[in-house]
């Protein structure tokens, strides 16, 4: 049985890379992210955790580092944000691509220019692509179970991928939550020891990371594909798994009041807990209205959201980054491309909400929702809309 | 082509334990041009040897010098160092 804590979700991060019994941490700091890493020094420092922190001169030697030693069967963690996740994008398809299994905690925060500390999923989704595993969590005791959770995935020898931790950046990072941490005996049932099949290993040597010539690269991309794919099935016994371990259930969607809602938002992360508040109240006021939060963004999860959405009336994608020059919202426009080939789709009017910090209020969530229902009423579905935004 | 994996059989990040097993990629296969040696004109000295990047080119039993077609990717370095201009390209088509 694990204890309840108060707890800084960042410190938390920490605490359960630690309880993962992390090998090797590499990691540079950037607000938010730095609560994180600087309790990982701590901890290695203080000799509480048996670990190396090897300290670098950015997010790209960070990432380097991470990847040599996951490559030599190190069990390995790290954490960044925004502008430091930018910097990492060239190493996390050569992670990805590799099939290194290591997890990152992403404190989501947006993109400079203008420079920004703020929350928002810009930067991770200009990292959606690089063939991770990426998870959105929406608080403090979801994204410590899902460090622990992540190792077990990741290093599953069906799936041998990194995995991001998504969280926002102040919204959650500098948030003091309750927190049940669990106890070692549960961390040991749920996650075996890291067991590479192949290592760097002067005894027995490999190559990690040949050349591709065009005979074969095409080959390396349909196999990795696939795998982050088929990753999902492993990604749900896991969390089956966790279940039985610790009583708190898990899956690719969560549904918040949508036995019978003809109306329903789509959100990621933090903001979900906001609108789930909001959902409450426009119950109260007869209301058939719910929420359906996207945790799984890699692999998308397809079949899932095509069923829980494709019989609404109307759905109100929540987008917290905006696809500059493009159709919106990038979570709108995936949504989209689930509800596609079903013979009756719901509208989808979509939001972009929360950029660099601006606060999403209960308010928000209403006047989304009456935008939705004139829709339902059959007012024509206006173009996505940036909320809030001043002319 | 046929000999190549599928994807299917590939080990996750395509880890690679057996040495000098980059020998089996044929990249001649991108050449355009090959060099070909006239050998009224050849003293045998070997420079082509020296300056060939791909390290392709090697003496025969009369002690002439060829390139090996698998690797040789028609650059054509070795034609322009040849002291004694013995060497001249020819398109692969023809």
């Amino acid at each position: 049985m694990g204890t309840r804590k108060g707890m800084e979700v960042s410190i938390g991060i920490a605490e359960a890379a630690m309880m993962a019994d992390v090998d090797v941490v590499s990691a540079y700091p950037i607000t938010p992210q730095t609560h994180v890493v600087e309790h990982l020094s701590e901890l290695v420092a203080d000799g509480v955790l048996d670990a190396e922190f090897v300290p670098v001169e950015s997010e790209h030697s960070a990432m380097s580092a991470c990847c040599g030693s996951v490559a030599a069967g190190a069990r390995t963690f790290t954490a960044t944000s925004s502008q430091g996740l930018a910097l990492m994008h060239e190493i996390l398809f050569i992670a990805s691509g590799m099939r290194l299994p290591m997890v990152m905690a992403v404190a989501n925060r947006s993109l400079s220019a203008p420079i920004s500390i703020w929350n928002d999923h810009g930067d991770v989704m200009a990292n959606r692509d690089t063939g991770w595993i990426q998870v959105f969590v929406e608080n403090g005791q979801e994204a410590f179970d899902h460090i622990i959770w992540s190792y077990r995935v990741a290093e599953d020898h069906g799936v041998l991928l990194p995995i991001m931790v998504n969280f926002d950046g102040f919204i959650l990072s500098h948030v003091v939550e309750p927190i049940e941490v669990w106890s070692p005996e549960e961390v040991k049932q749920f996650l075996p020891p890291y067991d590479p099949p192949y290592r760097l290993d002067v005894d027995n040597p490999w190559t990690f990371g040949p050349v591709g010539i065009p005979d074969i690269y095409l080959e390396t991309r349909a196999a990795h594909n696939e795998a982050l794919i088929d990753s999902q099935k492993v990604m749900e016994k896991a969390w089956d798994e966790l279940h039985e371990v610790v009583g708190r259930k898990y899956a690719a969607l969560e549904c918040y009041k949508t036995d019978d809602a003809d109306i329903v938002f789509l959100t990621m992360g933090g903001i979900s807990e906001t609108c789930m508040t909001s959902v409450d109240q426009m119950r109260d006021q007869g209301k058939k209205v719910g929420v359906i939060r996207l945790r799984m963004w890699r692999p998308f999860p397809f079949a899932e959201v095509a069923k829980e959405l494709g019989g609404r009336k109307v759905v109100l994608a929540v987008d917290r980054c905006l696809s500059t020059g493009g159709p919106g919202g990038p979570v709108a426009s995936e949504i989209k491309a689930a509800l596609y080939h079903l013979d009756k789709r719901p509208h989808v009017v979509e939001f972009i909400a929360g950029l660099g910090g601006r606060d999403v209020t209960i308010g928000n969530f209403m006047e989304m929702y009456d935008k939705g229902a004139a829709v339902a009423a059959g007012a024509a579905l206006p173009p996505y809309e940036l909320v809030g935004v001043r002319e | 082509m046929s000999s190549l994996p599928g994807y299917k059989a590939l080990p996750p990040g395509c880890p690679v334990q057996e040495p000098l097993s980059a020998h089996r990629n044929h990249t001649g296969s991108w050449r355009s041009e090959r060099p070909i040696w006239n050998h009224d004109l050849c003293v045998q000295c070997g420079v082509c040897d020296m300056f060939c990047p791909e390290a392709c080119i090697g003496q025969n039993d009369q002690g002439y010098y060829e390139a090996n077609l698998d690797y040789c990717k028609g650059c054509g370095i070795c034609m322009q160092e040849c002291p004694t201009q013995c060497i001249s390209m020819k398109q692969e088509e023809e």
